[in-house]
This record gives structure tokens, sequence and C-alpha cells, in this order.
């Protein structure tokens, strides 16, 4: 497995750059190393907001949310979450959540 | 990269085939990975297992589809395709192509890729197989600015739609599949390259019940073409059948002798409906009892041609197996008027009825039409505000476990225990 170094923090990748392991090794270092790889120029309340909803969603159930509650509990439009993450909620917001890498065929 | 020894795959040059192990060989000259492809394959050829890791996100900004990421298990022994990432470019409906646009794809993938591809995928797409990630994003300005030609569909979303070749070289396309096709397809961009459904969609376009496409099998939502007035007859032309000047089903058997063509034998006694007779040697057809299964006009196609009437059936809820077993689609809308007037505004509305409760009901991973066995075809219907007909059933339902709405009911579903009690007593 790849390591990625950022700001003095190491983290443990797959080849899709998506976290390994347990959702533990997530930080805020980490967020911002995402952010320079997934066309993310400055963060917002808003990013903040997908990220923590993910992380709440996925600690209590388990799975990432289908993309219709991500925007039901959000409240952002699909639109929306493309402008704030240009990979979409699957390549983007989860990546950077450090949720695991969605699977399926995609 | 180096050749790789490979008997099994040198196997497959032998045969009257067109030989995909041959066409390798000869694009490893130019491009060197596909040796790691044929050094891949010929070891699972071997150890009689992928070596293809599991999954792999990758894209392009602002889309969440159109590239299937892959990563080989292997990547040391093979660097060549240690990314081998897929690239599903939507093709033109029913893939008429002109050499020019071809060899403009063919250059840029020689520039960007392994040069080897898949022509075309079962969806439709044009498949560009095997790239790295870092020439995704180079790859796609190209594509987009150059060649003015976009990703297809992959996730839980519309995948590419696509269609049999209709009207352009059939005489049986009943609508002009390629342009609803491409209408469609242009309409429901955002649908196809930002997964927002629960699971995969598709839709496939067929100009007759023949289903060049399999519309009927492969697709979630497939408009098939039929007629409601008459079927069209040229009764010189069934003479011409009969005298032998004409060669039954276009000369499709002719590999064989099967004898003078028997109008009896081979049509009218094939009706699924019984509803075709001679009289002399002028065929009558009663066309109130027909359901348009096309075997006559495919075996004389010089004499009988589609009305003049003519539509669609939308059938849907097509799917493979998984996970509740494999479903043909399920007739839906009888006929429908394909009116390229309107934009196919008639046919969106079906669409966006469709869409807007399997969004709201259907679960993560769950086809349309599971969600229709889970649910029920009579909610279904409520939801397309389609009232219920007998050619909705293949046969009504041989169990006695009918639902009610209450207030269908007379006196409702509230009922005293104590009233029943002081008519029966225990």
């Amino acid at each position: 497995m790849p390591t990625i170094e950022h700001n003095g923090s190491s983290f443990t990748v797959d080849e899709d750059g998506f976290l390994t392991g347990n959702m533990d090794a997530w930080n805020e270092t980490w967020v911002d190393y995402v952010k320079t790889v997934e066309g993310i120029t400055e963060m917002t309340d808003e990013h903040h907001k997908v990220i923590e909803i993910l992380r709440d969603y996925y600690k209590k159930n388990g799975i990432a949310p289908m993309v219709r509650i991500l925007s039901k509990t959000t409240g952002f439009p699909l639109k929306r979450i493309y402008e704030l993450f240009p990979s979409g909620p699957g390549k983007g917001a989860c990546k950077m959540a450090g949720l695991p890498k969605p699977t399926g065929c995609v | 990269m180096p050749k790789h020894d490979t008997p099994l795959l040198d196997e497959l040059e032998k045969g009257p085939w067109p030989s995909f192990v041959t066409d390798l060989k000869r694009q490893a000259e130019k491009k060197p990975e596909c040796f790691d492809i044929l050094g891949q394959l010929e070891l699972s050829y071997r150890d009689k297992v992928t070596h293809w890791k599991h999954g792999g996100i990758v894209g392009v900004f602002g889309y969440g589809g159109g590239i299937v990421g892959r990563y080989s298990d292997v990547p040391t022994q093979f660097p060549g395709v240690a990314h081998f990432h897929t690239v599903r470019l939507n093709q033109p409906s029913s893939m008429f192509y002109s050499s020019a646009k071809l060899r403009d794809i063919c250059n840029l993938w020689e520039k960007y890729g392994s040069g080897m591809t898949n022509m075309h995928g079962s969806t439709g797409d044009l498949v560009l197989l095997g790239t790295t990630t870092p020439n995704l994003e180079p790859l796609f300005y190209d594509l987009t600015h150059d060649l003015n030609q976009d990703l297809g569909g992959s996730g839980s979303n519309l995948r590419t739609p696509s269609c049999c070749l209709g009207r352009a070289r059939c005489e049986w396309g009943c609508y002009d599949t390629q342009n609803l096709c491409h209408s469609l397809t242009m309409h429901y961009q955002d649908e196809i390259h930002r997964p927002a459904f629960p699971y995969k969609f598709k839709m496939k376009f067929s100009g007759c019940p023949n289903d060049c496409v399999a519309a009927i099998a492969r697709s979630d939502f497939a408009v098939i073409g039929t007629w409601r007035d008459d079927i069209r007859i040229d009764q010189a032309a069934v003479k011409g059948y009969l005298s032998g000047e004409f060669i039954p089903n276009a000369g499709a058997h002719s590999d064989k002798d099967w004898g003078k063509f028997d109008i009896k034998a081979e049509v009218l006694d094939l009706c699924p409906t019984g509803c075709m007779w001679m009289e002399g040697d002028t065929l009558k057809i009663d066309n109130s009892e027909c359901t348009r299964c096309m075997h006559c006009l495919n075996v004389m196609p010089r004499a009988l041609r589609p009305g003049l009437q003519q539509g669609a059936t939308i059938c849907v809820g097509a799917k493979a197996p998984i996970l509740d077993g494999a479903q043909f689609a399920t007739m839906t809308v009888p006929f429908i008027e394909v009116n390229p007037d309107t934009e196919f505004a008639e046919i969106i509305e079906v669409i966006e009825k469709i869409w807007d409760w399997w969004m709201e009901v259907g679960k993560n991973r769950e086809r349309v039409g599971e969600t229709i066995m889970r649910i029920g075809l009579p909610t279904f219907l409520k939801v397309m505000e389609i009232t219920p007909t007998p050619q909705h059933v293949k046969e009504p339902r041989s169990n006695p476990y009918v639902f009610w709405q209450e207030d269908e009911v007379e006196g409702g579903w509230d009922r005293d225990v104590i009233a029943y009690r002081k008519r029966n007593a225990q």
C-alpha cells in the first residue's frame, strides 16, 4: 500500500488515494491533502458540512449514504455537491471524509 | 516492455475467426504495453483466475462516472498494465462513423492509451481499454475540445442510451430511433454524468418488435416501435413470393434447400394468432387479431409493411439476475406516439414519472424492475397514472390474495368486535 506524506502526517492509501484501514486515521491534515488532489480551491463551511454528515452517517450505518439521502440531509442539490466536490460525492467527498472506497458496478 | 511467452494464447491464433491475440500482438509492435496485456492474460489462463484487483475509483472533474478504474494485482511482473483504466465514449446513435472520426479517436488513443479498444461495449459505448490515471484529464480535454466527443455513463446513473439503426436503413422502423436516442441522450446529460439514482438505469430504442438492440431484455426503459392500424399488403408482391420471383425472408435461409415457398406452412400456420388466410392468391389479414409479432413481415418484406399509424410500446424493468432473478421488461404503455415536433415530451413525461417514484422508493442498488416487483405492478401503474388494462398481464393472477383499498370497500376497515358478538355469540 502506498503512503502519502502531507504536512508532517503520513497516511496509508490504496491506488485511488482512499484511506485504508479504519476511519481513525482521518484528521484535518487529510482533508487539507485531499483538497489539493480533488480540484477544491478553498474549503468552506459547506464542504465541512458534507464531510461531517458523511462521517456521521457512516459511523451510524456502516455504509455511505445514497446520493439522494446526502442531498436531503445536507440540503444541497447534486449540482451544488459537484460544485463543492468536482469529482462528485463518491470520489471527492467520500475520499475527503475518510470513508472506504465506493464499490460495485461503477 | 519485453515480449512474454504465451503458449496458451498462441493457440487462439489458429482457426478462421479473427484472432484478438494476433491483433494485440500487431498492436504491441507500436504500443509495448500490449505485451503485458497478453502476459497477464496468459498468466490468468494458467492460474484460471483474474489478475485485476478489486474495483477502482478514477474519473474526471465534474463527472461521477464514465471511466472504469482497473489495477493489476501483478504490477511488478507486468508494469504496462499496472494502471489499466477503461474509458467509455458515448457512441453516435446506431454507430455510423466516418473514417475521419475513427482516425481521430485512434490517434488520440494511441497518444494517451494502449491503443486497444472494444467496439463496442454491450451498452453501446465505444470503449477505450487501458490507460493510466494521469492521462485521464488530458485525454478528456482533447476529446471534448478537439473531437467534440463526450464520455458515456457508468455508476448509479443513466447509462449510455443506444438504439437499432432504425429508419437509417430498415423499412420496418416505426419511429426514428436514432433521433429519439440522440435527443434523450442530450436531454439527460446531467443524469448520465452525475450518478443520482438508487442504481443504474438503461434506455434502449428499437424500431420494431424484432428488437435489434434487445431493448426488452437489456434496458430498464425499452421503447419498441409498433403500429396500430392495418398491415399494408402489396398483393402483386405476394404473388411474386408465391411464384418464386421473390425469395422468402430476403434469402436468409438460402444456405439450405427448404423446398419451394409454401405460404400456408411458412406464414399462415405460423401466425401466432391465426389471423391470416388466403382467398385464391389474395392474402387476407384480420388486423384486429394481429399482435404485430413481425413474422409475416419478416418472411415477405417486399409484400408486407407496418401500418401508417406508427408509434411505440414502452416496457419497463428488464435486468440481469442479480439480485432477485432475471427479468424481461413489463409492458407499461401499450402505444405512445413518438413525436419529434414536441421534442418527445410525451416520452419524457413517462420517464420522469418512473424516476420520481423510483428515486424516492427505490432501495440502494435496487433496479427499477425489482422495485416494481417489491411494491407491485398495480402501485407502479397508479404512479404512472396509467389505467390497468388486460394488456398489462399475460394472464390474471391465480392466487386469491387480493388487496383492496379501504375506500373501495363499503364500511371501511374499522369494525367493532362487540357489535359482531351481538350477532354471533361465542
